[in-house]
């Protein structure tokens, strides 16, 4: 074996050397990026949520305060806050998604499914500090949508309709905006994938469309929509751009609130709660990911 | 809620009225679309008439674009925007192609751990991210003080060239790139191209730039929009760390003049939309079977 080595390769040991160098050399930079970038980071983030400054001796010691303390008062109605609003728009996301996914399949248009895949995958890049202000130029308290109605119908939204963007349902509006269209992306593929045989092999055997859609449809559908559910929940709960442009601090939710204690807005030794409330939420994401991993290997086998 | 109330309005006059059978799924789908299709529109072209609409003189002007360019701090936050995503761009593809290369050549046994750490990002919130950043960032000034490392750390914090957002931008954008990479990558014959090349004596830096480069070039195009799109959009990191690009400065306008920065939102918008068009056409280009000349 040494000896086919030296014949094929003139060079010898330098050539040898460079064959493993050139690959790691290339290699390097990304494991540098994502160690500075990623890992780091993210240990240090794990460090100090376990870390706090004692009040009294100013001292660097371990505890625990940070993650109980993350889990109480403000910030677990925070937590709480922004677990619900995710959810709510996971589930709302949803439904709307499958709905209009399906209204676009069924209407077996090329041009106006291609329309709205186009649009969706514009709409769905849209978050943000713009999304926020489009909405506040629509229907804020000085929106055109807001002074238009009132002009013509005399009617206030804000005042007489007692609706307020600035809120719970306000941000749900604003959230859907960008979550409907990444629902459509993830089901409109799925929605491909019932054939139309299967309906009518269903329908040859006696069955009716409920039972279509209860023993054939819905357990093909199922995966890929609750993991579409799943990933407008990571969305919707890690979203902080729109909501501090939005709505400030008016609405309890935990990227709020990490804003908050980063900019030094707590008592002193609860700095490490940020961290901690950021672990939280990483943990909480982790979660949903092992879920809809989990639900995509089952997917993986009706699709394609 | 209101957004969907005053949507129905229109429907109700356009909707055909509702017949038997299998004409009312058909309705009920086509009313869904028209309810979608206000619900996505209205926003957008209200804020545009938001930004048009000269209260003061009661008439249609686009004098909020045109106070734009002047407006104290744009310039200079649209060039920290602009010079952080040409950064970033080179960046990513830069520290992505080359492993990618060599998990598709040589070691493929490291795929999945490439692949596991580039789609990372997707999991954790920037906002949980950059408390970690943060908590690096302040070694630098302490327990580093006075070492090169230390050194590194504060200079990276420039205000005028926020280098750490370039590193925090690239694993941001890592996902995207990869993604689009892993696609152009599994298009072409990678091995068939590269020991063609090789055979024929070409060296490794004129494999990559001269045979596969020219290649990927949907994929890389695709991956730079993506990304530019990704730093021009970008405010939880920059904002939590202080820095001025062009989101944290409409943030900060938007206060005084709202109108103002709701045209600078609809300017970044048209342009970002352009940027993700262009993705979207080079994908379709990329999907029809037609070689590259």
């Amino acid at each position: 074996m040494t000896q086919a080595v030296t014949l094929t390769r003139p060079g010898g040991r330098a050539g040898g050397w460079t064959r493993r160098l050139g690959p790691a050399l290339a290699v390097t930079p990304f494991f540098v990026f994502v160690g500075l970038g990623l890992v780091l980071p993210t240990v240090a983030l794990a460090v100090s949520a376990f870390r706090r400054q004692n009040p009294d001796t100013l001292a660097d010691e371990s505890t625990m305060d940070n993650m109980s303390t993350a889990l109480t008062g403000g910030y677990r109605t925070a937590l709480l806050g922004s677990l619900r609003l995710a959810g709510v728009c996971a589930v709302l996301g949803a439904v709307f998604g499958v709905l209009l996914a399906a209204a676009v399949v069924r209407s077996g248009s090329p041009l106006l499914r291609r329309l709205t895949l186009t649009a969706s995958g514009v709409l769905a890049n849209f978050g943000g500090v713009p999304l926020a202000f489009a909405f506040i130029a629509t229907i804020g308290n000085a929106g055109e949508v807001t002074t238009l109605v009132e002009r013509w119908f005399g009617f206030s939204i804000t005042d007489d309709g007692g609706f307020s963007l600035y809120s719970f349902t306000g941000l749900t509006i604003v959230y859907l905006y960008f979550l409907i269209p990444l629902m459509v992306i993830v089901v409109v593929p799925a929605l491909d994938g019932l054939r139309p045989q299967w309906s009518e092999a269903a329908a040859n055997l006696g069955a009716r469309r409920w039972q279509y859609w209860r023993h054939v449809g819905g357990p093909v559908l199922a995966p890929p929509v609750l993991g579409g559910a799943l990933l407008l929940f990571c969305g919707a709960l890690s979203a902080f751009a729109t909501a501090q442009a939005m709505v400030g601090g008016t609405v309890p939710l935990v990227t709020l609130q990490i804003a908050n204690v980063l900019s030094g807005n707590v008592l002193i030794g609860q700095e490490g709660v940020g961290a901690a409330l950021a672990l939280d939420m990483i943990v909480a994401v982790g979660l949903v990911m092992v879920v809809y991993w989990l639900v995509q290997r089952r997917t993986a086998r009706w699709l394609r | 809620m209101a957004a969907v109330s005053t949507a129905t309005i229109p429907v109700g006059l356009d909707a055909p009225a509702a017949t038997a059978g299998p004409r009312r799924r058909v309705g009920f789908g086509w009313l869904l679309l028209v309810v979608a299709a206000v619900y996505f529109i209205i926003p957008l072209a209200a804020s545009f008439f938001y930004t048009v609409d000269n209260r003061a003189t009661g008439s249609l002007d686009l004098g909020a674009y045109a106070k734009i360019p002047t407006s104290a701090g744009f310039v200079d936050a649209l060039r920290r925007s602009l010079t952080l995503a040409v950064l970033t761009v080179v960046g990513a593809l830069a520290v992505t192609l080359p492993a990618m290369l060599v998990v598709t050549l040589r070691w493929p046994r490291i795929r999945p751990v490439i692949e596991g750490l580039s789609l990372i990002p997707l999991v954790i919130p920037p906002i949980a991210l950059v408390v970690g950043v943060r908590d690096v960032l302040s070694l630098g000034p302490n327990q580093l003080a006075g070492t090169p490392l230390g050194d590194a750390l504060v200079s990276s914090q420039d205000l005028d060239l926020p280098w750490v957002l370039v590193v925090v931008y690239i694993v941001l954008a890592l996902p995207f790139v990869y993604r689009a990479f892993d696609a152009g990558l599994r298009a072409i014959e990678v091995r068939t191209l590269v020991d063609a090349a090789r055979g024929l004596g070409a060296n490794w830096l004129t494999v990559v730039f001269r045979v596969l480069l020219p290649n990927l070039r949907t994929a890389a195009l695709g991956a730079s929009f993506l990304t530019i799109a990704l730093v021009l959009g970008e405010f939880t990191i920059a904002s939590i760390l202080s820095f001025d690009t062009l989101p944290t400065w409409l943030v900060e306008i938007s206060g005084e003049n709202a109108q103002e920065s709701v045209a600078v939102s609809v300017a970044s918008l048209l342009f970002t939309w352009l940027l993700l068009l262009g993705v979207s056409l080079a994908d379709r280009r990329r999907r029809t079977p037609r070689r590259a000349s």
